[in-house]
């Protein structure tokens, strides 16, 4: 045991967990907003919702199938984005050639039908959702306690993010999906089938939210309202890094995250508050986002 | 010189049609406390306001801001905080009330006019979340609940505005003056400018034109009027809490404007009357208020995007 600052090595490493895996929640979330941006040019509302709705899958999964977190997080991604493949099908693909802002208020009324429907039936406590079996203990690293179950959502997470990464910037399908957001009705003109990219990238951007979800069940209760005040941190997380980058997304996720459990140990009035004031900076000093290619 | 004159007369039609449309609203207001509870009309009016003031930012710059309820909120706060501790009379904290949202606009709008298009909606939005964390944790604001009894007051020593009657007339007659200086505003050379960059921002600046200047003082013209609707409101309710501030509060605000046509002069206060008078109707079933917003956002947008005024003006071909 040692102290910073006169903080607990103990205090300030749990803050800087806490941190870490807010911040891989965030750049799940900032990363499929980004990827959806780029194919649809809409900014999906709706996000926070499915994110509570993968949670949720977890939860149905558990008590009505007994099928456990190691299904859930296979399912759930699957089955949250075979819904947000029905709703770009149904609703959003009407919408394209319009003002981006109609795609935001399309995806807002949805989340709020979304949410309210959950608010309803399971009200605004949350349910609980238990670690995995082989997850639960953690290790003793002399500094601090890491519980497994935290390690793992922070590896798995960057995991995924990478793997996102790598697809996008560095396959053949990623350059599809690349060459379709520059310029679509080119890549139209090569054969490729641009409306069945556009949607299955929706669905992916969802499922990503859903993956989160799962993730956060063990973590958070199972709530209704859990999505609803995180879709506005991840937009301003979107605010900071800028869309251009799925790279950036991914750091400027995570780094948030640290940032915001750091603020949690030295300053916690501070600490809800943080990231908005974070973005007010860089939009001060870099009006186009930290990795963003213009405004 | 044909061209011209059409234009005139088509321009001559135009007010004329907006001044018996404005004309049968007045009346309708006016004749409206003995139909309906002044307190319902009183909300729906200070609604209409906050709503026209939205529009003036949507409908005539293209700029959609999702945090218009930390202008509102916040001006029902310090109006509510001054006429209740401070106690002033009743016009001062309305001035108060709306004071702050101009400059809270100035700031917020100076940040969020550094980016364009659908990140303004997301810093506008992230803005206002910052600002309710703030209301939760001020002392003054007495967090989950709110600022209550706040007096109504005499308005200028002379009307007791405890009296509902003449509490009404003193909402309508800032919603009407209000209405009159939007109204002024959108038809001012500085409302066409705002129309040019609503309709191409590049050309604007390529004529000359500062966009950013006129983004900025829409934006603050936005906020106080919407501060002059939540200063009121928290005289009519004699209370101010941290649902004006919150987001869904936003989003209530968005859906009015939707609903009433984006862009038109009176769709704000028919929007507004029509969700508040929904929102009356449907206070038993809870937190399925929520849905029916949702249900009514989704269909605006994929099947009704001119909204009911805006319906009804190209029916009849007209403008409202």
């Amino acid at each position: 045991m040692f102290e910073v600052l006169g903080i607990s090595s103990q205090a300030l490493f749990g803050q800087l967990l806490i941190g870490l895996i807010n911040g891989s929640f965030y750049a799940l979330l900032s990363l499929g907003l980004a990827v959806i941006f780029g194919m649809l040019n809409i900014i999906n509302f709706t996000h926070g919702a499915q994110y509570m709705l993968g949670a949720f899958t977890a939860y149905f999964l558990l008590r009505y199938a007994g099928l456990g977190y190691w299904w859930a997080i296979l399912v759930a991604p699957l089955a949250v984005g075979a819904t947000g493949i029905a709703i770009e099908r149904l609703l959003l693909q009407w919408l394209y050639k319009l003002d981006h802002l109609y795609g935001l208020l399309l995806t807002f009324g949805l989340a709020l039908i979304i949410e309210g429907t959950f608010r309803n039936f399971f009200g605004s406590s949350g349910l609980p959702y238990s670690v995995p079996p082989e997850l639960q203990g953690g290790q003793n690293l002399g500094f601090m306690f890491m519980p497994n179950y935290r390690a793992w959502v922070v590896v798995f997470s960057l995991a995924v993010c990478l793997t996102t990464w790598f697809v996008i910037e560095r396959t053949r399908l990623g350059a599809y999906l690349r060459a379709a957001t520059e310029n679509p009705t080119l890549v139209r003109a090569f054969g490729i089938n641009v409306p069945r990219m556009i949607t299955l990238t929706y669905g992916f951007g969802v499922a990503l939210a859903a993956l989160a979800g799962v993730m956060a069940a063990p973590i958070y209760n199972v709530s209704p309202q859990m999505g609803a005040n995180l879709v506005i941190v991840v937009f301003a997380v979107v605010v900071i890094g800028g869309m251009g980058s799925i790279m950036g997304a991914i750091v400027t996720g995570f780094g948030l995250g640290i940032i915001e459990g750091l603020t949690k140990v030295f300053f916690p009035e501070a600490s809800n508050t943080v990231i908005f004031v974070v973005m007010v900076v860089v939009l001060l000093i870099r009006p186009a986002g930290l990795f963003g290619r213009g405004a | 010189m044909q061209r011209a004159a059409e234009a005139k007369t088509a321009g001559a039609a135009r007010v004329h049609s907006e001044a018996i449309a404005f004309l049968i609203m007045v009346g309708a207001l006016v004749l409206a406390p003995m139909f309906a509870y002044p307190v319902f009309l009183m909300k729906a009016l200070c609604f209409a306001l906050f709503a026209c003031a939205f529009n003036l930012l949507i409908g005539y710059v293209g700029l959609l801001s999702f945090g218009h309820a930390l202008f509102f909120g916040w001006a029902s706060y310090v109006s509510a905080h001054a006429a209740k501790v401070w106690g002033v009379p009743p016009e001062l904290a309305v001035l108060a009330g709306t004071a702050t949202a101009a400059v809270l606009g100035t700031i917020v709008g100076g940040l969020a006019i550094r980016r364009q298009g659908i990140y303004f909606a997301m810093i506008t939005l992230a803005l206002a979340q910052m600002m309710y964390f703030f209301a939760i944790q001020t002392p003054f604001t007495h967090g989950e609940d709110g600022i209550q009894a706040v007096p109504r007051g005499k308005l200028f020593g002379l009307f007791d505005l405890a009296d509902q009657a003449n509490m009404y007339i003193a909402v309508l007659l800032i919603f009407l003056g209000c209405f009159l200086l939007i109204y002024r505003i959108i038809n001012s050379p500085f409302g066409e400018v705002l129309k040019a960059i609503r309709e191409n921002e590049m050309r604007a600046i390529s004529l000359g034109y500062k966009t950013d200047r006129y983004k900025l003082l829409a934006f603050v013209l936005s906020a106080t009027f919407a501060g002059v609707a939540g200063a009121t409101k928290a005289l009519v309710f004699q209370l101010a809490s941290l649902t004006d501030v919150d987001w869904p509060m936003s989003g209530e605000v968005i859906l009015m404007t939707l609903v009433g046509g984006l862009g038109t002069l009176f769709g704000p206060v028919a929007g507004a009357f029509f969700v508040v008078t929904l929102e009356n109707y449907l206070t038993t079933i809870g937190q399925w208020v929520f849905v029916v917003q949702g249900a009514i956002f989704v269909i605006c947008v994929l099947l009704f995007r001119r909204g009911i005024i805006g319906e009804l003006a190209q029916l009849l071909r007209i403008k409202l």
